[in-house]
């Protein structure tokens, strides 16, 4: 009753709050756009260089939106064969590898969540003490190398098959499955490989589409393990190529495209570069808004009590 | 019920008697799932492991792996080398001072981004903006220093562009070494500030309502809501985060530095894992980048006990 007297008498909006509050109003106002600002300007401004007049982009016309329309850039740049050579590895990686991730992340996680396991100490503490320490750069580069990875596919693959981290939230969420649906499952005869695909999987479902977006995330970004392992531009991901184009040199895409002079060079470095950047973006940025709800769920994962 | 406890009792009698050949035969189907993980963790984490022994020797690769049994043992030579070179303190200090000012500068910013949101009064915009801000965090970090680069270029980037429209000079800004540091920060508290304010927007979130009544009753100021209310209520949090955050103090990403840098940055850009790398991969001495590297790995590992004991003592949580 209290309460709703007190709301009544003073309304919680903007137009009846204290001049203080406003002030902090138009603050928090600010700030939020200008965080939203910074956030987006960087992308538009990619974007609108991307597909304005080459001439206006050389001239440094372009501020924020599109100078002129010209598409020649991506005309240049798709016709670049490397380019879909890189994109289609980064595909083949991503999708395999992220299948391979998720399914070594649930054969390792389920038989740590189970509390009768009699190996679940000593092999938690194997696996967590990865965490901790590793052998470093050198020494997994030599073991790598060692397998025969070296310019082979599997080199995007093998040495990342497991995140840690990962692993352990895929645990805390399968040891969460209440008991009684294994023992009553287990009665019945159910193997454990059963039990986790029909029982432990479908009952982590969000968790699994979280650990699965940040695997895909992961291995589509993963430029490391490229350089380290994979010398053949055959085999390389788009990262490798993205590198290559944005921070060495764009000289083998205008080369091919026939471009000479300084000047028309000049003119479409730049966007060629940002053409680059929308083709890399673009995958990523239709898939993030959409998996949002699960996101904001998967960052919670990380606090794991134990 | 009762069927089951006694069932549960007579199980554990069962187990004591019967030691680990019958625990095998209860659970081989776990331990036979666990296996193939179990082979990645030995093989890709724990055989390196083996090979720091790299950093004792005079590894030479031709002979491969097995070189590890072969090579000649040079006990702390390489430790020796890397201490009493210029190198080490220059690369100590750099690996420090950049983890340290991202920690300094961008551990707060998520905080006060989830406090702004919160409070915002437009929620459908607040909402949006959280969308927004944390695309970034997904992009890659060879398209976010190639953004950079070509925004800071001398010749055709806009941000140079401005400044001599402005009457400025061009700066060569990826080639100078003050700006390194500053430019690692910036851009990586502008990757990651929206995602890392995602755990603190659920934290304020999860604040009861009535608390926030009883303050507006007291007459509380907005300010005073978010200082004697919202702080004290993801203080835990905050704790805990930057916690872990210490542990990771020196896990600088070597990715970024390695895209970011050039032989003109080595004065403030260059760390320790990217001379590790050039001193193996690229130069080939590999018992001393070894040796290097078991010493980054040693004072990692310090950091993450640490931090970890801390938390465990402090919040009574921890990552594992």
């Amino acid at each position: 009753m209290m309460l709703k007297a007190a709301r009544g008498a003073k309304p919680d909006s903007f137009r009846t709050e204290s001049a203080g509050d406003k002030v902090l109003d138009i603050i928090i106002w600010a700030l939020v756009l200008f965080a939203v600002i910074i956030t987006l300007y960087p992308f538009l401004y990619v974007v609108s260089v991307s597909i304005s007049d080459g001439a206006a982009v050389a001239r440094g016309d372009v501020l924020l939106l599109p100078k002129g329309f010209s598409l020649d850039a991506f005309g240049m740049v798709t016709k670049y064969k490397q380019l879909w050579t890189s994109y289609g590895n980064t595909f083949i990686y991503t999708v395999f590898g992220t299948i391979a991730n998720v399914i070594f992340t649930c054969l390792g996680a389920y038989p740590l969540s189970k509390k009768h396991f009699f190996l679940r100490r000593p092999l938690n503490f194997f696996v967590v003490f990865t965490m901790y320490f590793s052998g470093g750069l050198i020494p997994t580069y030599m073991v790598v190398t060692g397998l025969g990875l070296y310019n082979s596919r599997f080199a995007m693959i093998l040495p990342v098959l497991v995140s840690t981290y990962n692993m352990m939230i895929c645990r805390s969420a399968m040891s969460r499955v209440p008991s009684d649906l294994f023992e009553n499952a287990s009665l019945d005869g159910a193997s454990d490989f059963y039990m986790m695909l029909h029982i432990a999987v479908p009952l982590i479902k969000p968790t699994l589409a979280v650990l699965t977006l940040y695997y895909a995330v992961a291995r589509y970004n993963d430029f490391f393990n490229a350089m380290l392992y994979l010398g053949d531009a055959a085999l390389q991901p788009l990262q490798m190529f993205l590198r290559r184009v944005l921070i060495l040199s764009s000289s083998e895409i205008l080369q091919q495209a026939g471009t000479t002079g300084a000047a028309a060079a000049a003119q479409n470095t730049l966007k060629i570069r940002y053409v680059c950047i929308v083709l890399a973006a673009i995958p990523i940025f239709t898939i993030t808004p959409f998996v949002q709800k699960y996101l904001i769920a998967g960052t919670m994962l990380g606090a794991v009590k134990g | 019920m009762n069927r089951r406890a006694n069932e549960a009792g007579s199980t554990v009698v069962y187990m004591a008697r019967h030691p680990l050949r019958k625990k095998f035969v209860r659970d081989w189907r776990l331990l036979l799932m666990f296996l193939p993980v179990l082979i990645y963790y030995l093989v890709f984490c724990y055989l390196p492991m083996v090979g720091i022994v790299m950093g004792f020797e005079d590894f030479r690769m031709g002979s491969g792996f097995a070189g590890l049994f072969t090579s000649k043992w040079v006990g702390l030579q390489w430790f020796k080398q890397f201490f009493s070179s210029v190198f080490a303190w220059r690369l100590i200090r750099n690996t420090f001072l950049l983890s340290f000012y991202s920690l300094i500068f961008g551990f707060p910013i998520p905080i006060i981004f989830a406090i702004a949101i919160t409070q915002l009064r437009a929620k459908r915009f607040g909402k949006v903006a959280q969308v927004i801000t944390y695309l970034p965090y997904f992009i890659s970090t060879v398209v976010v220093v190639g953004m950079m680069t070509n925004f800071l270029s001398p010749s055709s980037g806009i941000i140079n562009q401005m400044i001599v429209r402005m009457g400025g000079k061009a700066v060569n800004f990826m080639s100078d070494p003050h700006w390194f540091r500053r430019l690692y920060v910036i851009s990586g508290s502008w990757q990651t500030f929206g995602f890392n304010s995602i755990i603190f927007v659920a934290a304020i979130m999860g604040i009861d309502p009535e608390l926030y009544e009883a303050m507006n009753v007291d007459g509380a100021s907005r300010w005073q809501k978010i200082i004697h209310l919202v702080l004290p209520m993801i203080s835990e949090t905050i704790i805990l985060l930057l916690i872990m955050t210490l542990g990771n103090l020196l896990n600088v990403g070597f990715e970024k530095v390695y895209l970011m840098y050039s032989p003109a940055v080595y004065e403030t850009g260059d760390v320790i894992s990217t001379y590790v790398y050039r001193q193996g991969i690229e130069n080939h001495s590999y018992g001393y980048a070894s040796a290097v590297g078991l010493f980054y790995s040693a004072v990692g590992f310090v950091f993450v006990v640490t931090s970890n004991w801390l938390s465990r003592r402090m919040t009574g949580s921890s990552l594992w």
